[in-house]
C-alpha cells in the first residue's frame, strides 16, 4: 500500500512539476512585458519553446554533452521527488548540487570559450548560494529538531515565525536559480544576452530541451523548499509563493546585471548576515 | 589565412527525438508530432547577423524588438547564438572576407532552418554591387528562403518577412 502511495506521489509530481513552473515561468514573461509596456508572448509560450527545442535537429561537439543533460534532468528529478517523499534536507541539497555540477562538465567538455567562461560562472553561482542552503537547513534543523521533510509538516505552527530572516535568505537563491538580474551571469533567461548565452551556448536542440525542462524541476525544488515555510496551510504557501514571485519580477526589472566579484560579495554579505542573526536568536530564545 | 587555414572538426548531427513519432502520424503518438510542429510555429528564435550593410538596416531589424512592435508577442527571442536559432537574419552584402563566416553561421544552425535577407544589400549587393570585394547578394553564400526589399528595410516589412519565413517552416514539414 505504501509503494503504491510512493509511485502515485512520484508520478504526480514528475508530472506536474513541469506543468506548474512552465504556467509560472509563461506568467513571468507576460508580467515582464507589461512591465516594459510591451504586450508579450502567450502564458504558454515556456512550452512552445520545449517542445520545439525536442523537434530539432541535435549537433553536438561531443557524447559527454548528451551524457550530461540527461544527467542533469535526472539528479533534478531525483532531489525534487525526495524532496515530496518527505526525505532527508541534506540529502535533498547534495543532490540538487550535484545536477548543476553535470551542467558544469557538460559546457567544459567543449573548447568554446563562451561556454567555458559561462560554466566557470556557473560554478561560483553555486559557490554563492549553496552555502545559504545549508545554513536555511540548519535553521530548519533548529527549529524541528530533525533533517527530515515529514519532521515539519509535524510542526504545529509555520516555520515562518521561528526563519523569518531565513525566507529572504532563500529569496536570494530563488533570484540565483531562476536567473534574473542582478545574478543572471552565467546565463540568462527570456531575451537577454551575455556571453553569447553562457553555459548553455554549446546545448543545441534535444539537449537544450532537456537542460530547459531539468532547469524547471530545479526551480520546483526552491519554490517547494519556500513553501515548506508555511506548511500548515495551502494558502499560507501560495501566499509566499506568490510575493517571492511579484518580488523577483520586480528586482528584475529595476536592476541591471553585475559582475561575478559583486554577486559573491553581496550575496554573502547580506545571506550569512540575515542567516547568522536568525540562528543566533533561535539558538538564544 | 590562405591554404594552412585550420580546419574546424566536424561536428556531428544526430536526428531530432520527435522522429521516432515519424512513422506513427494516425495513432495518438502522433499528435505529439503535431504539437512539436505548431510549436515549432510559435516559437522561432532569431540570430541576426550584420554581414557589412550600413546599419540602416540593422537598425531597423533591432527596432522591430522595442515596445512600438516587440516581436516578442510572437515568441520570437533574438537568440545571437546560431546553435539554437531557427530563423537567421541577414543584413548587408557578402565580401570575401565575410562569406566564410556567414557560411559557417548557417551551417552551426540546426535543421529546421529557415534564412531571410533583409535590405537591398542583402538581397543583390544593393549600392555596394560594384565594389571590388563585394560578392553581391547573399543568396550567392547560402541558400535563401525569403527576401525582403527596401533601403533599408521597414520594420513592418520585416516583421512581414518573418510571419512568410514561418509559413516555409510550414511547407517544409509537409513536404517531408
Ligand atoms: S539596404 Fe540600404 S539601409 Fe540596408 S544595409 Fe544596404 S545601404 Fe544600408
Amino acid at each position: 500500500m505504501m509503494l503504491l502511495h510512493n509511485i502515485l506521489i512520484i508520478l504526480a509530481v514528475l508530472l506536474l512539476t513541469p506543468i506548474l513552473v512552465g504556467l509560472i515561468l509563461g506568467l513571468d514573461r507576460k508580467l515582464t512585458a507589461r512591465c516594459q509596456s510591451r504586450k508579450g508572448p502567450p502564458i504558454l509560450q515556456p512550452f512552445f519553446d520545449l517542445f520545439k527545442l525536442f523537434g530539432k535537429e541535435v549537433v553536438i561537439s561531443n557524447r559527454w554533452q548528451i551524457f550530461c543533460s540527461y544527467m542533469y534532468l535526472i539528479s533534478a528529478q531525483l532531489s525534487i521527488v525526495l524532496l515530496f517523499l518527505g526525505s532527508d534536507l541534506l540529502l535533498i541539497l547534495f543532490v540538487q548540487a550535484g545536477c548543476t555540477v553535470f551542467l558544469v562538465i557538460g559546457a567544459m567538455s567543449v573548447p568554446s570559450p563562451y561556454s567555458q567562461i559561462g560554466a566557470h560562472r556557473e560554478l561560483l553561482q553555486v559557490l554563492a548560494y549553496e552555502p545559504l542552503l545549508i545554513l536555511v537547513i540548519i535553521g530548519i534543523y533548529m527549529t524541528t529538531g530533525s533533517f527530515m521533510v515529514d519532521a515539519i509538516f509535524a510542526l504545529d505552527r509555520p516555520l515562518v515565525y521561528d526563519l523569518p530572516l531565513m525566507i529572504i535568505v532563500l529569496g536570494y537563491v530563488l533570484t540565483i536559480k531562476l536567473r534574473k538580474s542582478p545574478f543572471d551571469i552565467s546565463s540568462s533567461h527570456h531575451a537577454h544576452q551575455e556571453i553569447v548565452r553562457g553555459v548553455h551556448t554549446e546545448f543545441s536542440g534535444n539537449n537544450l530541451g532537456i537542460i530547459e525542462l531539468a532547469h524547471w524541476y530545479e526551480i520546483g525544488v526552491i519554490l517547494s523548499l519556500s513553501m515548506l515555510f508555511w506548511a500548515t496551510s495551502i494558502w499560507g504557501a501560495l501566499i509566499i509563493i506568490l510575493l517571492a514571485f511579484l518580488l523577483e519580477i520586480i528586482v528584475d526589472n529595476i536592476s541591471a546585471r553585475m559582475t561575478w566579484s559583486w554577486m559573491l560579495f553581496h550575496v554573502w554579505l547580506v545571506g550569512f548576515t540575515l542567516a547568522t542573526i536568525n540562528l543566533v536568536w533561535l539558538y538564544m530564545r | 589565412m590562405g591554404a594552412k587555414e585550420k580546419q574546424l572538426k566536424p561536428q556531428r548531427r544526430l536526428k531530432p527525438v520527435s522522429n521516432i513519432f515519424k512513422h506513427v502520424k494516425e495513432s495518438k503518438i502522433g499528435l505529439i508530432k503535431n504539437l512539436i510542429d505548431k510549436a515549432r510555429l510559435k516559437s522561432p528564435w532569431l540570430l541576426h547577423f550584420d554581414c557589412g550593410s550600413c546599419n540602416g538596416c540593422d537598425i531597423e531589424t533591432l527596432a522591430c524588438l522595442t515596445p512600438v512592435y516587440d516581436i516578442e508577442r510572437f515568441g520570437i527571442i533574438n537568440v545571437g547564438n546560431p546553435k539554437h536559432a531557427d530563423i537567421l537574419l541577414v543584413t548587408g552584402t557578402v565580401n570575401h572576407r565575410n562569406k566564410k563566416v556567414l557560411k559557417q553561421l548557417y551551417d552551426q544552425m540546426s535543421e529546421p532552418k529557415v534564412v531571410i535577407a533583409i535590405g537591398s544589400c542583402a538581397l543583390s549587393g544593393g549600392i555596394f554591387r560594384d565594389c571590388d570585394n563585394v560578392v553581391g547578394g547573399i543568396d550567392r553564400v547560402i541558400p535563401v528562403d525569403v527576401f525582403v526589399p527596401g533601403c533599408p528595410a521597414k520594420p513592418e516589412a520585416i516583421i512581414d518577412g518573418v510571419i512568410l519565413g514561418l509559413q516555409k517552416f510550414a511547407n517544409k514539414q509537409k513536404r517531408k
